[in-house]
């Protein structure tokens, strides 16, 4: 069931359930913290509209800078406005930010600890027909391993919008990952967000569960959707949002590896990594158990449905399914 | 425009030699580092932080200060004797660079240093900044403030130099002033043979910058070069095409491309300071 005290959407199980796309919910964000902060600005390399920075820049003119398609200048010309004082905002698809600017954010954003704010929109397989040349699965992995960053991947529309309003209000260099399509909203707007914080979105009714899975991003879904039929076959899962990635919410991932003893990790992103071996990373240290990871396995994308390559590549509800009843017979030694 | 009498353009010509046998000591108590390019450009920073720049070395980070962003960083040891010799830390401080513990790490980092305005070293990202700045500047009506970048030849190499470019002049920000330091010499060889600038007067002209061509080792042509950039050309962005002899003091250094990226040994340094020494003789004897 649904963890009550979080207020989540209790509509989530429906096939009428509301979709909007976390892109849009970082655009909304991002207009609300400008209104309450001048010394926000942004900046775009030719797709305001696709990564929804539009909504600020046709408020704010004047603190919106059109480069063009300079995505390496881009952040670099972010971390000077911001040793002035500023608070930028840069925006791309992921595959050209963090992806094309990957060492001018590490020398010019990271190495002087700049407080400048990477956004993505087109992250993951999810992004579909565009092709493989255009579906990022490796920006978890360049971002989490710079020093100084901070590294967020909302789950749906709303918890974009928030996650956006927080890293507005912290100085550290920060990568948001967003998507493009609309997808399920799983969080209202009573939901707490704390930056660094993972949440439990579905528990057992009473007992402890046996098998905890960790989802980022808006495959988060697919992981509460496996939930939710396991339950019905009497497998107890706790699902957790793991929308942080770094920081790493360790106390609560060793709480939850502690309960379950049988983890999955779940993302739209490389294995290799990514917020799978984050956690591995943590657990082999701390509470060594066995994991399965759902996530791409070392495979570029390919044009098609997000349906179709989420099932082609392994990260379908039917997958995470697969991956929790291997876990549980795989018990650790 | 303001002209530097007579008796203040040679000290400041002693000040730019006295650097250099700075820039020479640290780099070989340091054992490694790059001689060419940092014994070019004495003069132009000399000139910089000496006259030209508004700054206050007792008080590194006042709000109404110039900027200067230095992207080659590894010209950095010419930064670092500017900022001792004008007042920013003690002289004897140089003889720290590279070494373990030093704020003047062998790349310049705003981590170490704090008065710097950036951290640089990997090439063609310093120019990106300094747009940011006179972008931040503009939008804060700060008219009184300018912004500098150095820039190295070679350094054109990279395509983020040319996406700055662009941006610059779309915004118009004649608060920036760039030098690029022309001494034709990058790792491998000479630029024009590792990969061919050309001419940078007409490329820069055509992106729309004003652009002024001088030598860089000499004072005068320096300060009448930035006096036209700050108060004359408001309109757009400003490049200043610094000729400069790699290496500039000390024969044995000068216009080899060997020496870009290499520290003198205890000999080689006891020459060039001995030549250096006779220089500023030389200088002091003119009347």
């Amino acid at each position: 069931m649904l963890n009550h005290s979080l207020k989540l959407n209790s509509k989530i199980f429906e096939s009428s359930v509301e979709k909007k796309s976390t892109r849009l919910g970082f655009g909304e964000g991002l207009l609300l913290s400008a209104i309450k902060n001048e010394n926000i600005v942004g900046l775009c390399a030719d797709l305001v509209e696709s990564t929804k920075m539009n909504l600020f820049a046709d408020k704010f003119p004047k603190r919106y800078f059109e480069v063009g398609i300079t995505e390496q200048s881009m952040a670099s010309v972010a971390s000077g406005l911001a040793a002035m004082g500023k608070l930028p905002f840069i925006a791309s698809y992921a595959i050209f930010n963090p992806g094309r600017n990957w060492e001018q954010i590490r020398t010019t954003i990271c190495y002087n600890n700049q407080p400048v704010k990477i956004i993505s929109s087109h992250s993951g397989l999810s992004v579909g027909p565009d092709g493989g040349s255009h579906q990022s699965l490796e920006d978890i992995a360049i971002t989490r391993v710079l020093p100084n960053m901070v590294v967020i991947s909302p789950c749906d529309y709303l918890e974009a919008k928030r996650a956006t309003q927080a890293i507005a209000q912290t100085l550290d260099p920060t990568y948001l990952r967003c998507a493009r399509n609309d997808t399920p909203i799983i969080t209202t707007e009573e939901t707490p967000f704390e930056i660094g914080r993972a949440q439990i979105f579905f528990e057992p009714d009473s007992k402890l569960a046996q098998v905890g899975i960790i989802a980022t991003g808006p495959v988060l879904y697919n992981a509460i959707m496996a939930a939710k039929k396991l339950e019905a076959e009497g497998i107890r899962v706790k699902v957790m949002n793991l929308s942080t990635i770094k920081p790493l919410d360790t106390v609560a991932i060793i709480a939850l590896a502690r309960e379950t003893k049988n983890i999955v990790t779940v993302e739209d992103h490389q294995v290799a990594g990514g917020m799978g071996s984050a956690v591995s990373e943590c657990l082999a240290q701390n509470y060594p158990i066995y994991i399965e990871f759902i996530g791409i396995k070392d495979k570029y994308g390919q044009s098609g449905t997000p349906e179709e390559l989420a099932k082609f590549y392994g990260i379908s509800i039917s997958d995470i399914i697969l991956a929790v009843n291997k876990v549980i017979k795989k018990k650790t030694p | 425009m303001e002209k530097i009498s007579g008796n203040r353009l040679k000290e400041l010509r002693l000040i730019a030699m006295e650097i250099r046998k700075s820039i020479v000591s640290m780099l070989q108590s340091a054992g490694s580092g790059h001689t060419a390019g940092a014994l070019g450009m004495a003069d132009i920073f000399t000139y910089l932080y000496f006259e030209g720049l508004k700054h206050d070395p007792h008080n590194p980070k006042w709000p109404s200060r110039d900027h200067l962003i230095l992207s080659n960083g590894h010209i950095c040891p010419v930064l670092y004797a500017t900022l001792a010799h004008v007042g920013y830390f003690p002289v004897s401080e140089l003889m720290t660079l590279r070494k373990f513990g030093s704020r003047l790490q062998g790349h310049p980092h705003r981590e170490y240093l704090p008065i710097l305005e950036t951290s640089s070293g990997p090439l063609g990202e310093g120019l990106s900044q300094a747009v940011g700045m006179a972008l931040a500047s503009r939008l804060d009506q700060d008219n009184d403030k300018n912004i500098y970048c150095i820039l190295g030849d070679g350094e054109l190499n990279e395509g983020q130099n040319w996406e700055a470019i662009l941006l610059a002049a779309k915004e118009k920000l004649h608060n920036l002033i760039v030098i690029v330091d022309r001494n034709n010499i990058q790792i491998d060889g000479q630029t024009e043979d590792i990969m061919p600038l050309n001419d940078l007067v007409l490329k820069w002209t055509a992106f729309n910058w004003h652009v002024t061509e001088i030598n860089g080792n000499d004072i005068k042509e320096i300060e009448k070069a930035i006096y036209q950039a700050k108060f004359v050309n408001l309109d757009r962005p400003n490049v200043i095409i610094a000729n400069t002899i790699p290496g500039f003091g000390v024969k044995m250094f000068e216009n080899n491309y060997l020496w870009h990226g290499k520290a003198p040994n205890k000999d080689e340094s006891e020459k060039a300071i001995f030549e250096l020494d006779e220089r500023i003789n030389k200088i002091m004897t003119e009347r």
